[in-house]
């Protein structure tokens, strides 16, 4: 449609000039309200990429909301239930934040950039909420997804490409960050991923998308950079039991069913909340919740067969109905079936889960009934994530 | 002959009602005084080769149960979504609307980015309320004041809905239903584009402005319905909305119904405390084992009805019962699209609703008008073009435009609408139509300008209240239309209301002579072929 | 739990603070009552803001708990008989009501319909008396509800189902459904939306009329004025053992970890305290006092929700001689409403920020009854004025057009009033609010959403708060103002029952 004052198509990134140059079956999908590859040619190309060389992800669609001023600490302090105090300028912390009865709103990283300057990177739109939490604080809050151009550079090669592109990140310890010029731009390199392998996130301002890319993928070309799309990241961070918003949990704000909420306790992220900073956001019935127990648990299943169990429903015993699986595939990696689901507690303790799969071959389908285990996750871990300086390869 | 149920009035609710009965076995007769069926949902030609839904002119309430049973696909009903919708701003911006969500918050964000996400939580609060309202309209209401089983079942029914909610939650939806809609809005949202366009639902048919308490609950009535599972959407009857009374009236036929038209009932006979028939404006008089009035519940009681076979408590509720007109209505067609330059060339916005009412202050003070007895000068109008999407009402390239109008008051100034009452009233929503759209009056081929008097005069309902009578909750529920008689029953034994005076209240719903006609079967010990409320999952 | 070394500190010394302190104090709790002004009584109390008038001129009459367990009569409180109500009729053709017994045509409707609200106000009166119900969950006075709920039921199949359909009615429709008189449809508008931020047209409207009959059908006068309630109440409250600060203005509710530890007052002086009650707005308590940064940003959103706007302008006139209100009854509870359509046209104007160009008002004349009142020999006309907007674009020029519009209508009802002024005194809502803190007449708007369990929102309904050992005990909670005491005496019933969240 031509004419039109306003597009109601798919908005595109920053990087949409090479990203669909380089898409060669058209495979996308809407992201955010953004055109996202979902695979630029073969999947399973894409995740070995991750694993094996490097992998490029157009992360822009991410939401991003940058936090100014002097109370911006104490603001992200009352927001979230990790302590920010602690979080040191140049580094980095996977968060979350709740509502008041302790319900999970959404989970993300965020990246300080100075004592007064914090950049929130997450999958849901907040600003209303996060306006009104700021009432009382001295904080200025930006809605700045439009004008960052992120990328996610993510593999075993990933330090080299960037030493090739002039970026020396040896010293770079996972969740810190370092900044560098780039064509005149501030470029920002953290070591966060969200694959679970040795990898960088590259934060630079949407002008600059074109040139980064263009630069990466040169200086990558003879350690194997390709552009991946999200089926292939999908796998890699199941491997890396990250869980994704309105896939492994339902935002508070968005439950339709009041009873679809989730805690930290019960998608198995506790352990971020800390309880001596003071008051924030959902304290006060996390509280209760600690102390009078959840409903539910996320665990790691390992299934046997290797069938995947998307969309499964778990039993104990084989017949009592005691939760669900958010996400679940074959992990190339770790050649395992793995899954990361919801069950209801105390049944999270037991051993006897078995995991309900209708599978479809060839139209029909064969009903499986398999026994799942619970695994630790993530559920492949290199020890390159976090080893610094990197390995060579 | 006897029939075993004589209808009085062939609109949509007379229809569904007739239907389930003559599916259910019993001989049922219609009797409409037009020379046509429909009611308020009628595909009328009063311009050559231009098809009008006159009255009502959207579908959303409909109940799909009631399309299934009566399996009204079978009988040619179509309803074909729409898309779009704006409000036109005073200042030559517009607030489109977008099926699209991104697209949508994108559009919302050019006018407060805020509001744009707020827009999120608000759409599923009050999807919340809907979900839970939507199982009770195919339900009779318990009578609260009565210890029968039935009555103590509902309520224990209602009571364990209630509180399978949260706490915070009940609360919460007991202050939504008696909010005022500009203050639920002022909750969520700064902009008051967005607000006034939000607010358009909470006002359509009501004789309350949106700074009126209980408006909230006018906005639910409005987002409760579906089409095709799509809760709060709504769509256009293809062939107008008569296609919805004219597959009512092929179900009806295919079932051994009957319809006589062209003439009204002029009393509802009643022996021996009992209704046994009807007398028609013509003097021929139906008998029948039961009768069942689709009229209001005024015309129903107060003019069909001899006085003395009622208690006369009952009759000076009924009097009491408040109606209040509270819209008017223009349908025009027109030989060409009509341009509105504020809308981007080639945009969907023209395909749904338009409104040029750019904040809730103009929206009230609409109302005020009507308040003080006049329509108002600055109406609120609730403009479709159907024929953006349905090719069969007009020739190509032409069009018919149905104008929504509040506020129009039953009488002016306490006197009666006069002609040129009423030309005033077509001049001023033609005039805001021309000042939206340049040349809009030159695209015109001819005018239907319908006061509540025109409304009355031909369709019956009363001061032209398109509900059959105010949504307020003294009127709804076990209270629609007097307490005591919620149950489609009436004073007199056999003769039954199931017209939208009664639960669960107006607009194409057929929700009322679905419930009345359950009622009728189960007294009857013959209810069958009736399914209830699909389960909200 | 309340023990009897408890440190108590109760925010305002307004009617409902006072009970809160006496009763708590009665219990054996250590109370320190804080007030910001120079004396007690809040609304009760003659400032010169409002010509040395109360902002509150009449009371329907304590709550009985509150008149018996602080044995005001016996410290000497004592009433007027009830006052008359006098529907101003431009012509002198006035009607007087006294409770159910209406002066012409009408009277028959007038008593009937009276006895049949009086009838609902009675089986709802008793819920005013409890916290209210939590929906789900533990808490309840379980057999106090199951009485109540009974007493709706047993005013028969008939009433019950009149009732049920006229709780969320407009009083405008009962108004005319049931009355003739246009001056007595006028009257029952004005009372039913006196106070509030509504028209006699909205639905919801007669549930406040309900209300005000539950607290008492005819208003009265307090012999001495209406600083006597506050004067009594005050010395119950030191006789209890209640100590009063007054100049207190608190500046910070302190908390550690989610509970209460104390207050800090604006000259920085620290109090500490295991319960904190707060008698004053409960907007101001949490936005303020403890502040947004101590509040969850549900919390926050569900206070800032709280609406609290505010119609009511006050006037006082110094007269130098008997207004003559074309032979009304000066001893009586004037009220100038003449119609449905003129409060519903004096409510239109304020929803913009406008001002009405025929205020409607309730008019009393204290020195009538009491000349002692005005040792001048003069007489002191004193006016609750509605609707005056809330925010208004302009404040200066608004108060000047309601000033103007308030006086030419009263111009009108006594003739050459204006001659006999001597000095005037009127307060616009803002100034209200400035001045006694009350935003609205009852801090949150009494309204339909706004009562029971929404009073001032779900989180704080039943007293307590979410955060420990802070209390609302004010007009803002259940069950709303009119110099009564009730909510006050609630809070402090609640915390004595120690059931906090």
């Amino acid at each position: 449609m031509t004419g039109l004052k306003r597009a109601t198509q798919l908005l595109t990134t920053p990087f949409h000039a090479r990203t669909s140059a380089a898409n060669l079956q058209g495979r996308w999908g809407p992201w955010a309200g953004y055109r996202a590859a979902l695979c630029f040619g073969d999947v399973d190309m894409e995740y070995t990429a991750i694993r094996n060389a490097a992998s490029v992800y157009d992360l822009c669609p991410m939401v991003k909301y940058r936090f100014t001023g002097p109370d911006a600490e104490a603001y992200l302090d009352h927001l979230t239930v990790r302590n920010v105090a602690k979080l040191k300028p140049g580094s980095v912390h996977y968060t979350l934040w709740c509502d008041d009865e302790g319900k999970v709103l959404d989970d993300g990283t965020l990246l300080r950039h100075g004592p007064q300057e914090f950049l929130l990177s997450c999958q849901e739109r907040h600003l209303p909420w996060m306006l009104d939490a700021a009432t009382g604080y001295d904080v200025t809050i930006a809605d700045v997804t439009t004008e960052i151009a992120a990328l996610s550079l993510q593999g075993p090669t990933s330090a080299a490409v960037l030493r090739l592109a002039g970026w020396d990140v040896s010293d770079l310890r996972p969740f810190r960050m370092l900044k560098v010029d780039f064509g005149g731009a501030e470029l920002t390199i953290s070591r966060t991923g969200f694959t679970g392998d040795l990898g960088y996130e590259l934060w630079t301002s949407a002008d600059h998308a074109l040139p980064l890319w263009d630069h990466l993928m040169a200086a990558g070309a003879l350690h194997g950079i390709r552009p991946i799309g999200t089926d292939a990241l999908n796998l890699a961070r199941l491997d890396a039991g990250f869980l994704i918003a309105n896939v492994d949990f339902i935002p508070a704000d968005q439950a339709l069913r009041h009873d679809r909420a989730r805690s930290p306790f019960e998608i198995g992220l506790d352990w971020l909340i800390d309880w001596t900073k003071g008051h924030f956001n959902g304290r006060r019935a996390l509280v209760a919740e600690r102390a009078a127990g959840s409903e539910w648990a996320m665990v790691g299943l390992d299934i046997e067969g290797n069938v995947s169990a998307e969309g499964s429903i778990l039993y104990l015993g084989k017949k009592k109905e005691v939760g669900y699986i958010t996400s679940a595939a074959w992990s190339p990696s770790a050649k395992r079936s793995i899954a990361l689901a919801q069950i209801r507690r105390p049944y999270h303790e037991s051993a006897d889960i078995w995991v309900e799969i209708y599978a479809q071959r060839e139209l029909q389908y064969a009903k499986l009934m398999l026994k799942a285990d619970q695994t630790a996750r993530p559920f492949y871990e290199p020890a390159r994530r976090r080893t610094t300086p990197p390995q060579a390869f | 002959m006897i029939y075993d149920a004589v209808i009085i009035g062939a609109g949509h609710n007379g229809l569904v009602a007739g239907s389930y009965l003559a599916r259910a076995g019993m001989t049922v007769c219609v009797v409409e005084k037009n020379d046509w069926v429909g009611g308020a949902a009628v595909s009328r030609e009063l311009h050559p080769g231009f098809t009008y839904s006159n009255c009502s002119y959207v579908s959303s309430l409909f109940r799909p149960e009631i399309m299934r049973d009566l399996e009204l696909p079978r009988h040619g009903l179509q309803i074909l979504p729409f898309e779009g919708g704006a409000v036109l701003t005073e200042d030559g911006d517009y607030l489109g609307m977008h099926r699209d969500h991104d697209a949508n918050r994108r559009e919302f964000a050019r006018h407060s980015l805020r509001d744009s996400e707020a827009y999120d939580r608000y759409a599923r609060d009050v999807q919340r309320h809907c979900r839970f309202i939507r199982p009770m309209l195919m339900r009779t209401p318990p009578d609260p004041a009565r210890f029968r089983p039935r009555d103590v079942a509902e309520l224990a029914w209602l009571a364990r809905k209630m509180f399978e909610l949260p706490e915070a939650q009940i609360a919460e939806m007991i202050r939504f239903w008696t909010m005022s809609i500009s203050d639920y809005l002022d909750q969520y949202f700064e902009n008051p584009v967005i607000k006034a366009y939000l607010a358009v639902s909470a006002i359509i048919g009501t004789a309350l402005g949106p700074m009126s308490p209980g408006s909230a609950y006018v906005l639910l009535h409005h987002y409760m319905g579906d089409v095709d599972g799509n809760v709060g959407a709504w769509g256009f009857a293809r062939g107008g909305m008569g296609a919805v009374t004219k597959a009512l009236t092929a179900s009806l036929q295919a079932a051994g119904g009957e319809v006589r038209m062209g003439s009204g009932v002029d009393r509802v006979l009643v022996s021996n405390g009992r209704a046994t028939g009807v007398v028609l404006d013509n003097g021929d008089e139906i008998r029948g084992r039961r009768v069942i009035s689709n009229m209001d519940v005024k015309r129903t009681f107060l003019k069909h009805v001899e006085e003395k076979e009622l208690p006369g408590e009952f009759v000076d509720r009924v009097k009491k019962f408040k109606i209040r007109g509270s819209s008017g209505k223009l349908n025009i067609a027109l030989d060409s699209a009509p341009v509105f330059p504020a809308l981007p060339e080639g945009s969907t916005h023209i395909r749904g609703d338009l409104h040029f009412t750019d904040s809730i202050a103009r929206m009230e003070r609409a109302y005020d008008d009507w308040k003080s007895g006049t329509f108002s000068r600055d109406p609120f109008q609730d403009v479709m073009i159907p024929t953006m999407i349905d090719p069969t009402m007009t020739p190509p390239g032409k069009h018919f435009m149905s104008c929504f109008v509040q506020y129009a008051p039953p009488k002016i100034h306490g006197g009666e609408w006069t002609d040129a009452d009423r030309d005033a009233f077509g001049k001023t929503c033609l005039d805001q139509l021309e000042a939206y759209s340049p040349g809009f009056k030159d695209r015109v081929l001819h005018v239907e300008v319908r006061t509540p008097r025109e409304l009355e005069a031909e369709v019956g309902l009363t001061e032209g209240n398109i509900f059959q009578g105010e949504l307020t909750f003294d009127q709804l529920l076990f209270n629609r239309p007097v307490p005591g008689y919620a149950q489609y029953r009436s004073p007199v034994k056999d003769l039954w209301i199931c017209g939208s005076s009664t639960h669960p209240g107006g607009g194409v719903m057929g929700a009322p002579g679905r419930n009345a006609a359950a009622e009728i079967l189960r007294e009857a010990g013959q209810i069958k072929g009736m399914r209830d409320a699909y389960p909200v999952l | 739990m309340l023990t009897r070394s408890s440190e108590v500190i109760v925010i305002g010394g307004g009617v409902n603070g006072l009970a809160a302190a006496t009763r708590l104090a009665r219990e054996g709790a250590r109370v320190t009552l804080l007030e910001t002004a120079a004396q007690t009584g809040g609304a009760m109390a003659a400032r010169g803001a409002a010509g040395d008038m109360p902002l509150a001129h009449l009371t329907p009459g304590l709550d009985p708990r509150v008149a018996k367990g602080m044995a005001l009569e016996t410290r000497g409180l004592r009433f007027h008989a009830p006052l008359r109500d006098t529907a101003l009729d431009l012509g002198g053709d006035h009607r007087t009501v006294a409770g159910g017994l209406a002066s012409g045509a009408d009277a028959a409707a007038w008593a009937t319909l009276h006895q049949r609200l009086m009838r609902f106000a009675s089986v709802l009166a008793p819920f005013r008396a409890m916290a209210p119900p939590r929906l789900k969950g533990g808490g309840n006075d379980w057999g106090a509800l199951m009485r109540h709920g009974l007493g709706l039921r047993a005013i028969g199949a008939r009433e019950f189902r009149e009732l049920l359909r006229m709780v969320l009615i407009n009083a405008a429709d009962v108004a005319e459904d049931e009355l003739n008189d246009p001056l007595l449809q006028g009257l029952m508008a004005h009372d039913a939306t006196q106070g509030a931020w509504l028209g006699p047209r909205s639905p919801n409207s007669l549930i406040l009329y309900l209300n005000r009959l539950a607290m008492g059908a005819q208003m009265r006068l307090p012999v001495g004025g209406m600083g006597s309630v506050a004067k009594a109440m005050t010395e119950a409250a030191t006789a209890a053992g209640v100590t009063i600060r007054l100049g207190a203005r608190v500046a910070q509710i302190e908390t550690l970890e989610g509970r209460v530890t104390g207050v800090v007052l604006d000259d920085g002086a620290r109090l500490l305290a295991d319960h904190v009650v707060s008698a004053i707005s409960p907007k101001a308590t949490f936005l303020d006092l403890i502040g947004p940064r101590g509040l969850e940003t549900g919390l926050l959103r569900a206070t800032r929700d709280i609406r609290a706007r505010g119609a009511t302008a006050r006037l006082t006139l110094r007269l130098n001689a008997a207004p003559n209100f074309r032979g009304a009854d000066l001893q009586s509870r004037m009220v100038i409403a003449p119609s449905v359509n003129a409060v519903e046209e004096a409510w239109n104007p304020v929803k913009y920020g406008e001002v009405p160009k025929r205020p409607v008002m309730e008019i009393v004349i204290p020195t009538a009854t009491e000349p002692e009142l005005a040792p001048d020999g003069g007489h002191v006309l004193s006016a609750l004025v509605q609707c005056a907007p809330h925010d208004p674009a302009k404040p200066k020029a608004a108060k000047t057009a309601m000033l103007k519009a308030t006086m030419r209508v009263l111009e009108d009802y006594a003739p050459g009033l204006g001659e006999m002024v001597s000095a005037t005194h009127f307060l616009m809502p803002w100034e209200i609010e400035a001045e006694y803190g009350l935003s609205n007449w009852h801090h949150a708007e009494l309204s339909v959403e706004q009562m029971l369990f929404n009073r001032p929102n779900h989180a704080t309904a039943q007293y307590a708060t979410p955060i420990a050992g802070l209390w609302l005990g004010s007009a803002g909670s259940h069950p709303g103002g009119g110099i009564t005491g009730a909510a006050g005496w609630n809070a402090a019933g609640a915390i004595i029952r120690g059931k906090a969240v």
